[in-house]
C-alpha cells in the first residue's frame, strides 16, 4: 500500500516558517517624482550649486545643438541628442567625486563632458575616428556604451572591486527606459544588491526607446518600483529638475559610499529631439505631447528659481550663454579639422602582442598603402 | 637533497593547483562563478580556494553568466585579474554579448589604455554522457572573435602551465577545459609544478613521416590511440597538439605538414564552419606544393550535440581517423 492509497492517513504539516528577507516598505519609491524647483525646498537649495548646475545646463544645451548641427554637416556620423535631459546629465556628472566612476550610454556624451572629458574626445565614437578612443582612467569615465545596459554590470564589478580594496569609490551607471528591459539590467541590479556594491543606477526615463513608448516597455507601476524586487531602494525624481536630481543622486551616492549598498533612481524626463538624426519622431508621437514637455524645460525651470531668489540677473544669463557659445565655437572649429588617422593603428590594439596572423595582415596593408603612394606619385595626383 | 615522491595528478587537480598558485602569487587574482566557492565547483577544480583565500577572492556568484562576466569586466577595469568559470560549455551563451561586445574589444576601443586581463574557464566537449547543453564544443565562436585568445590543454602538465599563462596574460583568454580529460592522470611532483607554457605554441606529440594529425584538447588522446593502431598497419603518423587556437602556430603546423606531405585535422566540434576548415585552408595556402593529398577533416557531424546515448556515433574515434588516413592514398614508402 502506498502513501497515496492510505486515505486520511497523511497529515500535512505546515512548511518551515517563511520570512521575507527584507521589509519592502522602505524600499518603495515615492508616489510622485520628487521635486525641488517650484516647491518650498527651492528656497533652501545651495545657491552655489544652483548656479553651477545652471551654467552646465546652458553649456549642455548648446553642446547638443552644436553636435546636432555637426551631423548635418557630415562631421559626425550620428548624434543622439540629450536635449530636454540635460538636468540628468549634468547632475550625474556633478554629484560624483573625482575618484568615482561614471558609466555612460551612447546618449550620455553630455554627462562625460560635464565631468571634464574633452568635448572633442567625447565625440570620437560618434564621429567615427575610433571606437571611444579616450583613456577611461583619466577622468574615470567608462567608454560610451552602445549595447543597451551592458555597462551596468561593469559598474557593479568596478564598485565591488574598489570596495574589496578598501577604496570608498562609487560607480554611477546611466541607462535609458528601454535598457531596463534588457537581461543585463536585471543581472546588474541583482549582483549589486547581493554584493551590496557601492553603485547607483540612474534610469533616464525619456519616454521612448527609439519609437516604443514606456507603456509598451514595462507594466511596472514605475521603473523605480523594480528596485524593490532586488532588495534595494527605488527613488523617483523629476528628471527635468536639476536640483532634485542632484539631491536624490547625492543621497544615493552618500548611501553607497557609507556601505549602504545600491540604489535605483528613475528620473522622469523627455527626449525633445528624435532618437538620432536618422529617426523620424513624427511617426510615433504628437507635436502636442512634445510641446507640453517644452513648457517643463529644465533650463527655464532652474532659471526661474534662480531669478526669483535674486541669484541670477540678465547679465548672469548673458554670461552663461557667452560661455556656452565659446565652448561651441571651439568645438566647431576643432571638429571641422579632419582627424589625422593612421591606418596602421588598426592592428595596434587588438592584443598586447600581435599574433603572427595579424603581423601578416599588417604587412599586407602596409604594402597596399605603399603601392597606392607610388601610384599617386607616378600620376602626380594629389592624395 | 631530498627526493620528492612523484605521484599521479588529474587534470582537474592540476587546474586547481594553477588557480591556487596564481592566487598566492598575485592578490589581484580573483576566482568567481556559480558554485566555485563552498562546493569547489561541480568538477571540484576550485576545491579549497574559498577556504584558503576567503570568499572575497573565490566568490559564489548569483546564477547569471552575463552578470558573472559583466561584473568581471568592471573588476578588471579596477585592476583585478578575474578568473571566471562558466560551469558548462553551453551555459556560457548568455555571456556572449559581454564577451564579444566588451571583453574582446575593450583594449581596442580604448587604444590600448584599458586591457582586460580576464580568464574565462569553460569546461567543454562531450564524451561524459552529459545531457543536452552539457557537451558543446564552442571554440569556433570564440576563434571568430578578434581580441580573444583561445587556449585548450590536452595534458595534465599543459593544464597547469597554460592556465598560469592565461591568468598572467594582459589579454582576455577563453580557456577551454576538455571535461572528458578532467580525470586523466599524469605523474606530478607537487614540489615542482610543470613549467608555465607560453600561449600560442603548438607541440609535436608524436613524430612521424607518413602524415600529420593536427588536433587539440579532447581529441589528442584519440589521435595518439590512432597512431598506435596505424603503426600496426605500417603507418607512421605525426601528431601536432595545437594547445592554442588563437594565436595559431602556423610555423609548427607548416613545418610538420611540409615534411609529411599529408594532413588530417581532428576535432569534435562540427565540421562546417568549424576550426578544421580554417586550419585546412591555412595548411593548403602554406603547403600546397608539398601536399600529396587534400587536407582532410575528421570532426563532429553538423548536428546539435547528440543525446548521450548516441554521442559515440558523433565523436570522431580511432576508426574514423584511420579511414581518413587511408583516404590520403599514400605511396608504397609505408
Amino acid at each position: 500500500m502506498t502513501v497515496m492509497e492510505q486515505r486520511g492517513a497523511y497529515r500535512p504539516t505546515p512548511p518551515p516558517a517563511w520570512q521575507p528577507r527584507t521589509d519592502p516598505a522602505p524600499l518603495l519609491p515615492d508616489e510622485v517624482p520628487y521635486r525641488v524647483l517650484g516647491t518650498d525646498a527651492a528656497a533652501e537649495a545651495d545657491p552655489e550649486l544652483l548656479r553651477r548646475l545652471y551654467g552646465e545646463l546652458v553649456r549642455g544645451r548648446r553642446y547638443n545643438t552644436q553636435a546636432t548641427a555637426l551631423t548635418k554637416q557630415g562631421r559626425l556620423a550620428v548624434y543622439p541628442s540629450s536635449t530636454g535631459q540635460e538636468a540628468c546629465q549634468v547632475a550625474a556628472a556633478l554629484v560624483l567625486e573625482e575618484r568615482d566612476w561614471l558609466f555612460p550610454s551612447y546618449r550620455d556624451t553630455l554627462a562625460a563632458v560635464a565631468r571634464g572629458l574633452d568635448p572633442v574626445q567625447a565625440l570620437g565614437l560618434l564621429r567615427g575616428d575610433w571606437h571611444s578612443g579616450y583613456d577611461p582612467r583619466e577622468r574615470r569615465i567608462a567608454p560610451l556604451c552602445t549595447p543597451l545596459a551592458t555597462q551596468l554590470p561593469h559598474a557593479v564589478g568596478l564598485a565591488h572591486a574598489a570596495r574589496l580594496q578598501g577604496d570608498d569609490v562609487v560607480a554611477l551607471a546611466l541607462v535609458g527606459d528601454g535598457g531596463t528591459s534588457e537581461g543585463d539590467f536585471h543581472e546588474a541590479l541583482n549582483f549589486a544588491a547581493v554584493w551590496q556594491a557601492p553603485v547607483v543606477f540612474l534610469v533616464q526615463n525619456n519616454g521612448f526607446a527609439i519609437s516604443v513608448p514606456l507603456a509598451k516597455q514595462t507594466a511596472a507601476p514605475s521603473l523605480a518600483h523594480k528596485a524593490v524586487g532586488y532588495g534595494m531602494p527605488g527613488r523617483l525624481v523629476d528628471g527635468n529638475d536639476a536640483a532634485a536630481v542632484h539631491q536624490v543622486l547625492g543621497e544615493a551616492v552618500a548611501h553607497a559610499r557609507a556601505g549602504g549598498g545600491p540604489t535605483l533612481v528613475e528620473a522622469v524626463t523627455y527626449r525633445m529631439e528624435a532618437h538620432t538624426n536618422a529617426d523620424d519622431d513624427k511617426r510615433y508621437r504628437a507635436d502636442s505631447e512634445v510641446e507640453a514637455w517644452r513648457a517643463h524645460d529644465p533650463i527655464a525651470l532652474l532659471e526661474h528659481t534662480l531669478t526669483e531668489r535674486g541669484l541670477l540677473d540678465e547679465a548672469g544669463i548673458q554670461a552663461a550663454r557667452e560661455d556656452a557659445e565659446a565652448m561651441a565655437a571651439d568645438l566647431r572649429e576643432r571638429m571641422n579639422q579632419d582627424p589625422a588617422l593612421d591606418p596602421m593603428d588598426l592592428f595596434g590594439h587588438v592584443y598586447d602582442q600581435p599574433t603572427t596572423q595579424l603581423l601578416e595582415q599588417e604587412a599586407q596593408l602596409r604594402a597596399e598603402l605603399a603601392a597606392q603612394e607610388r601610384h599617386h606619385e607616378s600620376e602626380g595626383a594629389p592624395r | 637533497m631530498t627526493t620528492v615522491a612523484v605521484k599521479p595528478a588529474t587534470m582537474a587537480q592540476a587546474l586547481g593547483r594553477a588557480l591556487r598558485d596564481a592566487m598566492a602569487a598575485d592578490p589581484a587574482v580573483h576566482v568567481m562563478g556559480e558554485d566555485v566557492g563552498t562546493l569547489g565547483g561541480v568538477f571540484r577544480v576550485t576545491d579549497g580556494l574559498a577556504k584558503e583565500f576567503g570568499e572575497d577572492r573565490c566568490t559564489d556568484t548569483p546564477l547569471a553568466e552575463a552578470g558573472i562576466l559583466g561584473t568581471a569586466v568592471g573588476m578588471a577595469m579596477y585592476g583585478l585579474r578575474p578568473v571566471v568559470e562558466m560551469q558548462f560549455d553551453a551555459f556560457a551563451y548568455p555571456a556572449f554579448e559581454q564577451l564579444i561586445s566588451h571583453v574582446s574589444r575593450m583594449r581596442n576601443r580604448t587604444r590600448g589604455a584599458m586591457p582586460l586581463p580576464i580568464t574565462i574557464r569553460v569546461p567543454y566537449g562531450g564524451g561524459i554522457g552529459g545531457v543536452e547543453h552539457h557537451s558543446d564544443s564552442s571554440e569556433a565562436y570564440y576563434m571568430a572573435t578578434p581580441g580573444l585568445h583561445v587556449v585548450t590543454p590536452a595534458t595534465v602538465a599543459d593544464a597547469y602551465g597554460l592556465l598560469r599563462a592565461a591568468i598572467a596574460s594582459d589579454d582576455p583568454v577563453v580557456f577551454l577545459e576538455p571535461k572528458r580529460l578532467y580525470w586523466s592522470k599524469d605523474s606530478w611532483n607537487p614540489e615542482e609544478p610543470p613549467a608555465v607554457e607560453p600561449i600560442g605554441r603548438a607541440v609535436v606529440r608524436r613524430s612521424g613521416r607518413s602524415a600529420t594529425l593536427i588536433t587539440y584538447g579532447p581529441s589528442l588522446p584519440v589521435c595518439l590511440e590512432a597512431v598506435e593502431a596505424a603503426q600496426a598497419e605500417g603507418w607512421n603518423l605525426e601528431v601536432v597538439d595545437l594547445r592554442s587556437l588563437v594565436p595559431f602556430d602556423d610555423e609548427t603546423v607548416t613545418t610538420s605538414v611540409r615534411r609529411t606531405g599529408r594532413a588530417v585535422v581532428v576535432h569534435e566540434s562540427g565540421t562546417f564552419g568549424g576550426p578544421g576548415g580554417e586550419i585546412a585552408a591555412r595548411v593548403t595556402e602554406r603547403c600546397f606544393h608539398y601536399l600529396e593529398a587534400p587536407v582532410l577533416r575528421v570532426a563532429g557531424f553538423d548536428i546539435p550535440y547528440p543525446p548521450p546515448m548516441l554521442e559515440r556515433h558523433h565523436l570522431p574515434g580511432v576508426d574514423r581517423i584511420l579511414d581518413a588516413v587511408a583516404r590520403l592514398q599514400w605511396e608504397a614508402e609505408n
